[in-house]
């Protein structure tokens, strides 16, 4: 109990000093400090769902666009937060159709569905805007500062880890940790197995929502083929794999060294860094397929056996 | 009606031909296999290439494109797939991994398509010339691709049926556990449906570029089209798949013809959603569940 107050508490401090980091950073860092805060969100919140059921979501970036185009169109109609709110519903909506299509079935239908939707959404969209309003492209001007971008940010990074951390102790995340180790022990157990994947499937979608809604500001200009860029996907599902996604703070963990290395690399390599993070993402299937925290548990674990014995 | 339905099923042709690839690597070798679609699409420039540096006819190119494809699909297997296969034994985690791994050598192919072509779209000009069939004017290029697509389909489909070893290869797919009891070297035929697999993609990819334009970043689209028509027919069935490409292209078609061209993927979803909701197994497959 004690050690659980304790981490709270410095967890709490480290959030302080974190949402204090702005006012000593000039424009650059506080923008890389958003754009990092925004994919440790990613990461994470891609991890509530996917870690625990191995269920390879490849749609990240279909609700982040979702998020980030609402804000684009309904920027001037509606106040900032009712923004939010709608962008909020259209992702939660979006993640019960897919689920509820999906979810019910084999994990590969729901990996080839999820693989396509981020494209036809854009199409969709650019369709949409081509033939009904004639304008493709749109122009945000919302009176938020990058310093106020990256507070929400970091509020929905607590959020999303106070959200893992309360399943992983909960009946839910029982019922997960059950799913993952064998589905018809969970069936006959009387675990509603689809109900469980399908309500956190929702979340999960609706945090990743969030974070391309609150984010959009930044753009300025939006248009379809910026904010469905599949590179975000991909970059999520790295940084939650390097760091491991059945861990808390893995994805967290994963996404800081890869958003820096990825901003290394599309300032020297623009043009081949999809190629060198390619082979990367290969190379960490290969090398660590459970994250980095499990294998430096494995191997420690090994180290303190062998030590034993000898 | 009629201009509709032909043009549909010269479409629907090549989709069926990309799909008896797909479901061949996905029914045999165990891989969901996300890079299919760059495979098809680095073919495609291949033929580009070969046609307007070297001058050599798309079709000539085909036999220099797909035996080069075969290597590859066979490479890629060896290198990358045997050592997630050889790992699966203890944790049963293949499709994850191939899923992964996969979605890595998408990225991989897509950049490297993109630092050697560029993001334009791309197109050259064969055989464009209209031939009347029943009172359709249709291009000579969509004709022949369609031709190919059936000498290459019905190729296939013979020695899978017909031959010993075409029964070896679905015996695998039948019950993979039970192959090697009766002296199937799995590893070994698996390695050679997968290559197979990249083969039948790259001449879907050679006669796409006859007709169609394309660039580097469409091999997605192509991919979840191939999927979709493979789920459509029921995993690993290659009769299935090729009615569900027919039936994918005259939708398309359609759709484009009447309603508009930007919706033809929103049409593939729709279908896609409709047999997950109706019927996941497939049109004509058995079983589902794997």
């Amino acid at each position: 109990m004690t050690r659980t107050i304790l981490g709270f508490i410095l967890v709490a401090l480290g959030l302080a000093a974190l949402a204090f980091l702005p006012t000593q950073l000039g424009a650059y860092g506080v923008g890389l400090l958003l754009g990092m805060t925004g994919y440790v969100v990613l990461a994470s919140a891609w991890a509530l769902f996917s870690g625990p059921t191995r269920y390879v979501s490849l749609a990240t970036v279909a609700f982040f666009g979702i998020g980030a185009y609402t804000v684009a169109v309904l920027s001037e109609a509606l106040p900032y937060w009712a923004v939010l709110l709608v962008a909020a519903g259209i992702g939660l909506c979006v993640a019960l159709v897919v689920g509820l299509a999906t979810l019910r079935l084999a994990g590969v239908y729901f990996v080839i569905f999820t693989f396509g939707l981020a494209e036809l959404i854009r199409q969709l969209v650019t369709w949409y805007e081509v033939n009904v309003t004639g304008t493709l492209g749109r122009y945000i001007f919302l009176p938020i500062t990058a310093e106020q971008i990256y507070w929400q940010l970091l509020g929905l990074a607590a959020i999303t880890i106070a959200i893992g951390w309360f399943i992983s102790r909960s009946r839910l995340g029982l019922a997960l940790k059950v799913i993952g180790d064998d589905e018809t022990v969970a069936a006959h157990t009387g675990i509603n197995i689809a109900g469980v994947k399908l309500a956190l499937f929702a979340v999960s979608a609706t945090i990743i929502t969030l974070v391309g809604a609150i984010q959009a500001p930044r753009w300025t200009y939006v248009e379809p083929s910026i904010v469905f860029n599949p590179t975000i996907s991909f970059l999520t599902l790295i940084m939650a794999l390097l760091g491991g996604a059945n861990r808390l703070w893995g994805p967290a963990l994963g996404a800081i060294p890869l958003f820096l290395l990825f901003e290394w690399l599309s300032a020297n390599f623009p043009n081949h860094y999809s190629i060198i993070l390619g082979l990367l993402f290969i190379a960490i299937v290969f090398v660590v397929p459970r994250g980095v925290l499990a294998g430096a548990e494995d191997f420690w674990k090994r180290l303190r056996s062998n030590g034993e014995a000898a | 009606m009629i201009t509709t339905l032909i043009t549909g099923l010269v479409l629907g042709g090549t989709y069926a031909l990309v799909a008896m690839g797909l479901t061949l690597q996905y029914g045999i070798s165990r891989i969901m296999n996300l890079a299919y679609g760059e495979i098809l699409i680095f073919a495609a420039f291949a033929a580009f290439l070969l046609f307007s540096t070297l001058g050599i006819n798309p079709i000539l190119g085909l036999a220099i494109v797909l035996p080069l494809a075969f290597a590859f699909g066979y490479l890629i297997y060896g290198v990358m797939m045997q050592p997630l296969v050889a790992r699966s034994k203890k944790s049963g985690t293949l499709e994850v991994d191939s899923i992964l791994a996969t979605f890595g050598l998408l990225f991989v192919i897509q950049g490297v398509m993109l630092v050697v072509f560029g993001s334009n779209y791309t197109s050259y000009n064969f055989l464009n010339t209209g031939i009347n069939v029943l009172g359709t004017n249709i291009a000579a290029n969509r004709l022949l691709a369609f031709a190919l697509a059936v000498i290459i389909g019905a190729t296939l489909f013979y020695v899978l049926t017909r031959t010993r070893w075409g029964t070896t290869i679905r015996a695998i797919a039948v019950n993979p556990d039970a192959a090697p009891l009766v002296g199937i070297d799995v590893n070994r035929t698996a390695r050679f449906a997968f290559a197979l697999g990249t083969m039948l993609a790259a001449s879907g990819g050679v006669m796409i570029s006859m007709y169609q334009t394309f660039n580097a970043s469409m091999g997605v689209v192509f991919t979840m089209k191939a999927l979709v028509i493979v789920i459509m027919g029921g995993l690993g069935n290659l009769m299935g798949a090729l009615v569900a490409g027919l039936l994918l292209g005259i939708v398309e078609t359609l759709v484009a013809t009447h309603v508009d061209p930007g919706l033809t993927l929103a049409a593939t979803y729709l279908l896609f959603l409709g047999v997950l909701l109706w019927k996941p197994s497939g049109l004509f497959g058995k079983a589902a569940g794997r």
